[in-house]
């Protein structure tokens, strides 16, 4: 995973609520395979309106289509767990998402990919807002859990203490389940293979499936 | 033992308990995951990851594998048409055969949407804590289960681990108390509720429904209440098990049998909350007050009765509600007064793996049997898997539905995300059962009104969004 440590840009404001990931990306494009090139379908529809009816999408408005930062209201990310969400975040550039309330498999997904969540309430969110929309350079720090602007925005936040380091660190999550918990791992599941054995399918379920037809030669 | 009696748990924490592998400094848990439920959207990218790293599934027994959301609903007997669905589900084949997991193909007789199958097979059961790279995983918590939707980063993780480091949540109680009016189904009952606490007022809440009205439901009406929990902002719903859940348990292919049947109903037996057990929040809801919903705007939340009419953003004297009313009124392009049963429909889609399951189907059946879909509207039903359209078949509802003009078709997600050719037009409006009416969701600009089934079974015979209470079944 890519490391974050603190990040300077200006910020993309979104002023509406429950932001779902349908409209952060459009389940069309989940057909795609790779995560890299989603970016240009992040907020496609908004950005791809009817022609003539609406006003640019903030993504495509300079100074703010190269904004790293990204400032919602709340429950941003609400919805499908699709990870393409956050994949087309990165890709178009965003690193550092703030907003007042998550939802909460897109929170997690975040912290997957080196991009920070920041929570913050929604007084402390209108004033960046107004930074934001001002076009200021705002500067996140994730090792002093700061925000700050030359124009004197100055708000400290909290985050978990693991998820903070894994972010700075960039770790490998699954790597280090298997270096630090495998003993663990395997004498849970000897306790439990004993306790409910039924909850360990392998001969009943592979004569049930042993009919399956494969569609083979597809790809 | 002797002293202090043991603290009095919830259901979810006795689940969550029995399944922490180990517990970390900050309090975080790293949790068992026994079941994992693989579809073709959100697995390619967490595949390849192991691949790339040349990481091993750690333990194929506990995956299955089906291609349910891209999939056509019809012509199947075809091979898929070249295309980027094809690709997808032609990945997902290839995966599960070189890391050893069954693959359900979309003709065989257990094909299905991840959350019917998973309970049709007895493959989700109680107690478990089941995973898929789905959000509506919270289907499963009906069986007294938890289940949640994951990443696909996540999803990687199981396959490699069979773990994930997870905090516990709070836990909410909505105790649904009384009796259903008629007309008044399940899909009412939990949009009522999400339109009480909120798209949001679940968050970082494991939600347990109880309650008389929740103890007389049937499981497959207990899925379609645990499904919508992500609608509130829960990643977890959950029921506890009772005699309704092991009579649907008993004898499915995969659930246990003989000697270990008896042990592990034993078991389950031990799981409902202790009396006392103490929730962080609790709703009461009384049902015998509730009309048929259905949803008017662009988020799960924005839902009514039926009787009630379109809200008027001026009426709203918070500036940011206003605007929000507003912006739902322009994409779904209502008036403000409008009554609900006003609105004209093009589109009847009923499915999902809300209400795509047998009882729901016999519901809509009731209401449409010997009538005839308005002219101008198209409609289909969708069963949620194979299993529930070869049941379907045998007690003739598909005639039912052709009869009326409705589309039968073959199982899969369908126009519930419309990633494959069932999908509206721009600007076409659809009744519907499924989960979301976020913009977008059946289709670019395409417009939802979200209901139960037999809502949705009227709407379709008059064109128009309609009290099912008016139209009575069908003699
Ligand atoms: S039916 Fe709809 S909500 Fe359910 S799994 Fe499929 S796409 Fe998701």
């Amino acid at each position: 995973m890519t490391p974050f440590s603190s990040i300077t840009s200006v910020a993309a404001v979104l002023e509406e609520d429950d932001v779902d990931t349908d409209i952060i990306f459009p389940a069309r494009f989940l057909l795609l395979l790779d995560k890299a090139g989603l970016g240009k379908h992040a907020f496609h529809e908004r950005r791809h309106a009817r022609a003539g009816t609406n006003q640019p999408f903030v993504f495509d408005v300079a100074p703010f289509d190269k904004a790293r930062i990204l400032i919602a209201g709340r429950n941003f990310g609400t919805g499908s767990s699709r990870e393409q969400a956050v994949w087309a975040l990165v890709d178009f550039g965003i690193r550092c998402i703030i907003a007042s309330s998550f939802g909460e498999i897109f929170y997690a997904n975040c912290f997957k990919n080196g991009v920070l969540p920041v929570l913050r309430t929604a007084e402390e969110i209108a004033e960046l807002q107004a930074a934001g929309r001002a076009g200021e350079e705002i500067a996140v720090d994730l090792v002093n859990q700061t925000i700050s602007s030359a124009s004197g925005l100055a708000q400290a936040f909290d985050i978990d203490s693991f998820r903070k380091d894994a972010l700075l660190q960039g770790l490998d999550e699954i790597g280090s389940i298997h270096v630090h918990d495998m003993d663990d791992i395997i004498a849970f599941e000897a306790r439990q293979r004993a306790g409910s054995p039924w909850l360990y399918l392998d001969g009943r379920k592979q004569s049930f499936f042993d009919d399956l037809d494969e569609e083979k030669a597809l790809e | 033992m002797t002293g202090t009696p043991a603290k009095a748990l919830t259901l979810y924490e006795k689940v969550w308990q029995s399944h922490v592998v180990k517990t970390y400094e900050d309090g975080a848990a790293l949790i068992y995951v026994d079941r994992h439920l693989v579809q073709e959207v959100s697995s390619p990218q967490a595949f390849a990851g192991l691949i790339e790293r040349g990481r091993a599934l750690r333990r194929p027994d506990a995956h299955i594998a089906v291609a349910d959301h891209a999939v056509p609903t019809r012509d199947r007997q075809v091979t898929l048409r070249e295309g980027l669905a094809r690709k997808q589900v032609a990945r997902l084949v290839a995966n599960s055969e070189r890391f050893d997991i069954p693959y359900i193909p979309m003709r065989d007789r257990r094909h299905g949407i991840v959350h019917v199958i998973g309970p049709e097979l007895g493959f989700t059961l109680p107690g478990v804590v089941l995973v898929c790279g789905d959000s509506h995983t919270c289907t499963h918590g009906a069986f007294g289960a938890i289940g949640f939707g994951i990443g696909a980063s996540e999803c990687e993780c199981v396959f490699a681990t069979q773990t994930l480091r997870q905090k516990q949540q709070k836990t909410m109680l909505v105790r649904f108390e009384g009796e259903r009016p008629p007309g008044v189904e399940v899909k009412d009952l939990i949009l009522a509720m999400i339109a009480r606490i909120g798209v949001g007022g679940g968050i970082g809440h494991a939600i347990e429904y109880g309650g008389s009205a929740v103890r007389a439901l049937s499981m497959e009406q207990r899925m379609t209440l645990c499904n919508m929990s992500i609608e509130a902002g829960s990643r977890v719903g959950m029921v506890a098990p009772d005699e309704v859940t092991y009579e649907f348990l008993k004898g499915r292919p995969l659930a246990p049998s003989g000697g270990e049947w008896e042990r592990a109903v034993a078991y389950w037996r031990t799981l409902p909350s202790d009396a006392g057990a103490a929730y962080d929040r609790e709703i009461v809801i009384d049902v015998t007050t509730l009309a048929p919903f259905v949803s008017w705007g662009t988020t799960p939340e924005e839902a009514l009765p039926i009787t009630s009419r379109v809200p008027d953003p001026a009426a709203e004297p918070d500036i940011k509600r206003r605007a929000k009313l507003q912006r739902g009124l322009d994409y779904m392009d209502l008036e403000p007064g409008t009554p609900l049963s006003d609105i004209k429909i093009d589109r009847v889609f009923i499915g999902s793996c809300t209400n795509g399951r047998i009882e729901d189907l016999r519901l809509a059946a009731a209401i449409v049997a010997g009538r005839r879909v308005a002219p101008n509207v198209a409609a289909i039903v969708v069963p949620g898997s194979a299993a529930v359209r070869i049941q379907a078949e045998q007690e003739g509802l598909d005639k039912v539905f052709l009869d009326a003009g409705f589309e039968w078709r073959e199982s899969g997600c369908s126009m519930c995300v419309a990633m494959n050719d069932d999908r509206l037009a721009e600007g076409e409006r659809c009744a519907s059962t499924s989960n979301r009416n976020f913009e977008g969701r059946q289709g670019k600009g395409g417009r939802t009104h979200l209901m139960s089934p037999s809502m949705a079974a009227a709407a379709a015979l008059t064109g128009r969004l309609t009290d099912v209470r008016e139209f009575p079944a069908a003699q």
